[in-house]
């Protein structure tokens, strides 16, 4: 990584530049401010930057060595499934067929893009064992709304609209979770994990009452452990007039070993951009679909993708449906992605891709015991969560690892996450990593244990070696300066 | 023996010593956990096609794509939101970049400050057309953007009735009335006078419930709608003016930002994104400072690290889903980045004089199909001055004429008929790409159909 400072691409600006040569207009100019009020017309131009070619790929490439991808190296990233996003796919979502088509243009003249939609609907069908899906969520996030609109049209069609109000979530659960819950106009109610770590019968049972719209889990959770009383959790939920809905962040821990379906849940939602490859692109675009129990097919959102005869259709037809939820048919090249992706691995290869990341997650915590603390004793599915409390004692924090790790050559796990572990290092190392970069981890985390020790200030001081050092968040969030003023 | 999948390093080796320092005997036993009855075995199996050749899946693929009737084999005329664009060969080369591709949101910022400079970057641009103080770092589309922005609304007023023009894209209206739905607010709309929003119904509808009104930038319908207008009808309210804007046209338009709009949201689309089948596509996000607290999703700021060198870090997060759950500002995890760093490379790629240029070559294209039509005997709907589109009046039901079209091999435009007050009305659109010889071909096509 170069450790110069990157001069903003305003600051290379210079009057006249430019990186692209619009074609030469062939018709005559037609002047819009004469029949416009003097208003609405511009008069100070966009401060866009000026730059040749040359400057703008040499800016972006001085910008992308600034930056860590899954091919820079390990990136441990817990609850994030950063495993590797296959080229060919990358070229496939480039096809002109699947870039170079109109949302609004005639179905009829975009049956290969609706195949590709429908197909992958039933795929994933068969991988969540629910019975219909949709793929117009953009996100996680944006298909546990979805889902939990699903959960509040359903109790309003059966006149408890009113009545059920609360949606419970465990107290590891991610963020979404509770947010979604809210901004689908819902009361969060916490449940207390056990001391296993899962979530208790005995605290749901207290928290399920006539009010209850429903729970949101994700199994494994953010412990990366398996709920193993999900049965009777889905029965209780169900008994208590709730529904079950899925946070599927987690999914590429269970492929081709159970499904949702089978758990009990009502409806499920996919990261694509997890389990399925697709990449993460720094935050996005990524992919949330979402898959329903029969009962709940009425409610999806519009427009669904059907086959008729021999024809793909695009059908909005539904009375009780939540409506939209985004624009179009959701992240459609994303979604070709994971198609290929699918077609790439088959059923059995989806199963080994859950055995590996199981048997490195746990290999990893076999290994990391002995130095960092593990708050839970068993084994675990595609990731884990340590404890910084015995370097705490120290004087050194979970933070100060995660940045010594940065100048090891890795990403940091997610840390600070679940609230429910103090201190907590939470790894997923997924499938597509080799057994020689688990051990080249495990080294690293081994020699920090030791420098924690030794050297208690080189961990305060980290990282060394990035292109900044430790920068002041609180200073940015005090005095916000979020654009750019020469 | 299985073959090893080129996706996966583990061999038969790896697994037997991984499984020895765990101390299991088989994979089995850590998948033991997962209760019997809910297991995938046997009848309960998942039934995939068998996996593909990187060369089979290839094939495959082009099979499909080679279905679909796309830009690069036939001039379209429609827009309606989405837009056949030019893009620059930089773009797909930055964005393809791994070390942007492949990370993901930067809560390691020493690690990640290529990205974060850049949506610094995106941030400043987008506040540069707009005329705001504040931008996140994106949102998953223009319509996901405006749902925010009537949640935003409805917080800050304490209102509870939100007031949609009718001239904006449908879909918008889709959107928000799911937000709505969430979100337990009122959605209204305002009529249209001829194809822009009807201020006398907009002044009887505005009372001390409106939390903000929508107004799209050129409209639904290509015209311009007067905001300095509208916003003097909101000064004596407390109604916010929402205003969802084509970045493109605000290298021609007035910002929004000046002429009185408290948001701004759109979507990036025109300015270096390819169509795809309508997404992935980018929202953008953008208030005037005083609601900058209230933003959802993330946000790029500047800062110093420990030595006093300039930094960037993902700021303001207490408004987010990880650290206040169900008290954030929004449940938005990840964005579009990398659609967000697209756009910002499109924007530099033309700079300052060039996204000027593009805009009005929009206008002069859409300007001169629209007065060949008109010589050819065609009636326009508008009555305003519009942008890039603009709705044309047929006699015989659009989606016939445009089975004609294509035959013709042209995709014509879309059906707006039962929006507005017209028997049959198509929204047609001229970009920069289409050509003088494609508009007069697709001029005469129309012609024959019509006779």
């Amino acid at each position: 990584m170069t450790t110069s400072n990157t001069k903003l691409i305003f600051e290379q600006s210079r009057s006249g530049r430019r990186a692209f040569s619009l074609l030469e207009s062939d018709v005559e100019v037609f002047d819009l401010t004469e029949e416009l009020p003097e208003h609405l017309f511009r008069k100070k131009a966009a401060e866009l930057p000026e730059v040749s070619e040359l400057q703008l790929m040499r800016h972006y490439t001085a910008l992308a060595n600034k930056n860590f991808g899954i091919e820079t190296g390990f990136y441990p990233l817990g609850s994030c499934t950063m495993k590797y996003n296959p080229k060919v796919n990358e070229d496939i979502a480039r096809m002109d067929g699947f870039m170079h088509i109109h949302p609004l243009q005639d179905p009829a003249t975009v049956q290969g893009a609706l195949k590709v939609m429908y197909d992958l609907q039933e795929d994933l069908k068969q991988v969540t064992g629910m019975d219909d899906i949709s793929l117009q969520p953009a996100a996680g996030a944006q298909g546990e709304w979805a889902g939990l609109l699903i959960f509040k049209a359903y109790h309003e069609k059966n006149g408890e609209g009113n009545q059920r109000k609360t949606i419970l979530v465990p107290d590891s659960a991610h963020g979404t979770n509770p947010a979604s819950a809210a901004v689908a106009g819902y009361n969060v109610v916490q449940i207390k994990s056990n001391e296993k770590g899962t979530v208790g019968v005995e605290a749901l049972k207290a928290a399920l009452g006539p009010d209850t719209a429903g729970l949101m889990l994700t199994n494994p959770n953010t412990l990366g452990l398996f709920e193993i009383d999900i049965v009777e959790i889905a029965e209780l939920v169900h008994e208590a007039g709730g529904l079950l809905y899925y946070d599927g962040a987690n999914a590429n821990a269970i492929l081709g070993k159970s499904t949702p379906g089978e758990m009990g849940f009502d409806v499920v939602h996919l990261n694509l951009h997890k389990s399925f490859s697709t990449p993460h692109g720094g935050g996005g675009p990524g992919s949330g679909p979402i898959g329903v129990k029969k009962y709940l097919s009425p409610f999806l959102p519009v427009p669904r993708i059907e086959k008729q005869k021999n024809l793909y259709v695009l059908n909005s037809d539904y009375e009780d449906t939540i409506g939209r939820v985004k624009g179009y048919f959701g992240n459609f090249g994303v979604n070709v992605r994971a198609y290929a992706y699918i077609k790439s691995m088959g059923a059995e290869g989806l199963q080994q891709v859950s055995e590996d990341a199981v048997l490195n997650a746990n290999y990893l915590k076999a290994r990391l015991s002995e130095y960092y603390d593990t708050p839970y004793k068993q084994h675990c599915k595609h990731e884990f969560v340590l404890s910084g409390l015995r370097q705490k004692r120290k004087g050194v924090r979970t933070l100060d690892i995660a940045k010594r790790l940065l100048d090891y050559g890795f990403y940091a796990p997610t840390v600070y996450f679940p609230l429910i572990v103090e201190e907590s290092i939470m790894i997923e190392p997924t499938e597509t990593e080799a057994k020689e970069t688990l051990d080249e981890f495990v080294e690293a985390m081994i020699e920090i244990a030791k420098e924690v020790e030794e050297d208690p200030d080189l961990l305060h001081d980290a990282p060394l070696t990035k292109s900044v050092r430790r920068l002041d968040e609180v200073m940015a969030a005090r005095k916000p300066k979020v654009i750019y003023q020469d | 023996m299985k073959e090893q999948h080129r996706y996966l390093p583990a061999t038969e080796a790896d697994r037997a010593e991984m499984l020895k320092t765990i101390g299991v005997e088989s994979i089995e036993e850590l998948f033991s956990d997962i209760p019997v009855t809910t297991r995938a075995t046997n009848d309960k199996r998942i039934d995939l096609d068998k996996p593909l050749s990187e060369f089979e899946l290839i094939k495959h693929m082009h099979s499909l794509s080679d279905l679909n009737h796309t830009t690069s084999n036939t001039p379209y005329f429609i827009g309606a939101g989405t837009y056949d664009h030019f893009i620059p060969s930089v773009v797909n080369h930055v964005t393809l970049k791994s070390e942007f591709m492949t990370a993901y949101t930067p809560y390691q910022p020493e690690a990640s400050q290529g990205e974060l400079q850049a949506l610094f970057e995106f941030q400043t641009m987008i506040c540069e057309l707009t005329g705001m103080d504040v931008s996140n770092s994106s949102l998953y589309d223009g319509f996901t953007s405006l749902g925010e922005a009537c949640n935003l609304a409805t917080a800050v007023t304490k209102k509870q009735t939100i007031l949609l023009s009718e001239a904006l894209h449908p879909q918008a209206k889709e959107v928000v009335d799911t937000y709505a739905f969430g979100m337990e607010y009122k959605v209204e709309t305002i009529g249209l006078k001829h194809e822009i929003t009807d201020l006398d119904q907009l002044k009887s509808a505005l009372n001390e419930q409106t939390a903000a009104v929508v107004v799209q930038y050129p409209n639904f319908f290509g015209s311009i709608e007067d905001l300095k207008e509208i916003k003097d009808i909101l000064i004596s309210s407390n109604a916010l003016l929402i205003v969802v804007a084509n970045p493109l046209a605000l290298a021609k338009l007035e910002a929004p930002g000046n002429l009185g709009a408290d948001i701004v949201v759109g979507d990036m689309q025109p300015l270096g994104l390819p169509m795809s089948y309508g997404g992935p596509h980018c929202g953008y996000f953008t208030v005037k400072s005083k609601y900058m607290r209230k933003v959802p999703s993330r946000i790029v700021g500047e800062t110093v690290d420990i030595e006093g060198k300039r930094g960037f870090v993902m700021t303001l997060q207490t408004r987010e889903q990880h650290i206040r759950r169900e008290k954030a500002t929004s449940n938005m995890s990840s964005n579009q980045a990398l659609n967000a760093l697209a756009s910002s490379v499109f924007m530099s790629a033309l700079g300052k004089v060039g996204v000027q240029e593009m805009a009005q070559q929009n206008i002069d294209k859409t300007h001169y199909l629209a007065k060949q039509l008109k010589e050819a005997g065609f009636e326009l709907f508008n009555q305003s001055v519009y942008f890039n589109e603009f709705v044309v009046k047929l006699s015989q039901p659009v989606s016939i004429i445009n089975q004609y079209l294509l035959e013709k091999g042209f995709v014509g435009g879309y059906d707006v008929s039962p929006l507005i007050e017209v028997e049959h009305g198509m929204l047609l659109c001229a970009t920069e790409k289409r050509t003088k010889d494609e508009i007069d071909q697709f001029v005469k096509a129309l012609v024959e159909v019509v006779k």
